[in-house]
């Protein structure tokens, strides 16, 4: 159902970050103590059921990136998500059947919150904000991508984890039927990331549910996903049904299934080859045949958001 | 008209023109006439240039097995152009990597051959097909004499080679460098049985028929390459 354009926002509408989130917390922790979500607030972000459906009151956020975004085709058609076969245009092609609602998300772990939730109360209490983030793969290309989405610090708080939760765990949906590249045993199913809990709370990080303001497609995740700029792009779990803080590193795919070229960390990192090509330059999808490869910057040109979280960290022996 | 003309004047430009089918498509699909290139059109085109490039090392080795089983000789006339576009489709396969890929930027092609392994191998299957390929005509053939045969039988590395550079390409999905590898152990296996069974048989007729002309029992094709591989 189509509600109709969102009107722009005037300045004197826009409430400044400090109140924002004094008056967001006020009222997250007014709910909590109530024991429900009664309250709702008067932005909270709504994902209607139908296919990529239009999604309305978006913010724009400081960290998007003035780079100018990938075609919504080739961002929907050229993608790595092996639950749907292993080609690039297979996700496209083989996700065409997928029905990503009614969805649930279980949130466990060391929290004092915990619970499994329909993917509307799990997104209903934030509000919805437009990211335009550059994604660099391991395979050495990238594309600029304007997600929709909620900061994962967000969620994350409204949890409570407590101090033992030092990692956040996530798994993508395990169901061949509906998942067919899940039959085939490249991965060890379901798909699992993790992140620390710096990580998971930094404010680039955010939940994306919407691609170029409408529900996410398929191929890219619906209906919700990790995506965290600074890091290659499988880190970006897509599918997720489950949340867990943790107390040691989780398990993670790609680490397990090749520990010698994928890490826990992952970070975009030119001067750390993959040990079977090279990081330093990337290939920028949509500059066309004849363009060259270009240089690939640390942490995906997020460095000096991120490079903080990493001081003394040996970033060649933690990839 | 007999065997020879119909080849040469109706097989073989059928066979050309088929065999260049997949690289036209590559230029048609470029110009979004008959599909698309996608979203990363340089991979694309280095992906199908390889993958046809060990597709045409596959059949040219099959040359020889299906010449055997079937009888029909004249499938040799078309190895040496099917072996040539094998060589065609590697070496368009190497210029998109070298120019689109790479840029032309030296000191980044010469690392990677140098230190990325499956690129090292990718490399020497080139540089034996140049030699291969520049070694194909009739004239050099016969210049060479014993040393052509030595060289030319270098098509087995190339192919081994072929598979190996593939298989530690792709990613963590080496479903399809396996049926390359199977296809290629069919090939050289059946070879290697002949050869066993081959070598078997010649002993036998040699003692059978001692007061032969003193030739072995070989078969002699109407055409300079050899029977057997």
């Amino acid at each position: 159902m189509l509600i109709g354009k969102a009107p722009d926002i005037r300045s004197s509408e826009i409430t400044s970050e400090r109140n924002y989130f004094n008056r967001r917390r006020f009222m997250c922790d007014a709910a909590l103590a109530a024991g429900a979500l009664l309250v709702r607030p008067s932005h909270g972000a709504i994902i209607p059921v139908e296919r990529e459906a239009p999604l309305s009151d978006i913010a724009k956020s400081k960290y998007s990136t003035t780079d100018e975004p990938n075609s919504f085709e080739d961002i929907s058609t050229y993608n790595n998500y092996y639950e749907f076969g292993t080609g690039k245009a297979d996700p496209a092609r083989n996700s065409q059947e997928f029905q990503p609602r009614p969805w649930i998300i279980a949130v466990s772990g060391h929290a004092e919150n915990t619970g499994t939730f329909d993917l509307e109360d799990f997104v209903k209490p934030y509000h919805l904000e437009e990211r335009i983030y550059r994604m660099r793969c391991v395979e050495a290309w990238s594309m600029v991508i304007p997600w929709v989405g909620i900061p994962l610090a967000d969620v994350i708080r409204r949890f409570r984890p407590t101090s033992n939760a030092k990692y956040v765990a996530f798994e993508t949906l395990h169901d061949p039927d509906r998942m067919p590249g899940q039959k085939a045993r490249v991965l060890k199913w379901p798909y699992r990331e993790g992140l620390t809990i710096a990580e998971a709370t930094h404010p680039l990080t955010i939940l994306a549910v919407g691609l170029y303001g409408k529900a996410l497609p398929n191929a890219n995740g619906a209906p919700i996903r990790l995506v965290m700029p600074w890091k290659y792009g499988f880190k970006g779990i897509k599918g997720i049904v489950s949340m867990r803080f943790v107390e040691t590193r989780p398990a993670t795919s790609w680490e397990m299934a090749a520990p010698n070229e994928y890490g826990f960390y992952a970070n975009v990192n030119p001067d750390v080859d993959h040990p079977r090509w090279s990081q330093a330059r990337e290939r920028r999808i949509g500059a066309g045949i004849f363009a060259q490869k270009q240089p690939t910057l640390m942490f995906n040109g997020y460095g000096e958001h991120v490079a903080h979280l990493y001081e003394g960290l040996d970033l060649r022996k933690n990839f | 008209m007999n065997t020879l003309t119909r080849i040469r004047f109706v097989g073989k430009p059928v066979v050309f023109a088929l065999c260049l089918v997949p690289a036209s498509l590559v230029v048609t699909d470029a110009f979004e006439l008959t599909g698309s290139l996608g979203a990363n059109p340089v991979e694309a085109i280095q992906d199908r240039f390889g993958i046809w490039g060990l597709r045409f090392i596959m059949i040219t080795l099959a040359v020889t097995p299906l010449r055997q089983v079937t009888g029909w000789n004249w499938l040799i006339r078309f190895r040496r152009m099917l072996g040539l576009f094998a060589f065609f489709y590697v070496l368009m396969h190497f210029l998109t990597w070298l120019v689109l890929d790479q840029g032309l930027l030296i000191p980044a092609i010469i690392e990677d051959i140098a230190e990325r392994p499956f690129i090292t191998i990718g490399f020497a299957a080139f540089v034996l097909l140049v030699a291969m390929a520049a070694t194909s005509t009739n004239g050099i053939r016969r210049r060479m004499g014993k040393r052509w045969q030595q060289l030319h039988y270098g098509v087995y590395a190339v192919g081994t080679l072929g598979v190996w550079h593939f298989w530690w390409q792709v990613k963590l999905d080496t479903s399809e460098p396996a049926i390359y590898a199977a296809i290629l152990a069919a090939l050289l296996g059946y070879r290697f049985y002949r050869r066993l069974n081959g070598s078997r048989k010649r002993a036998r007729q040699r003692q059978a028929v001692p007061a032969a002309r003193g030739a072995p029992a070989r078969r002699r094709a109407t055409h300079p390459a050899p029977d057997y591989d």
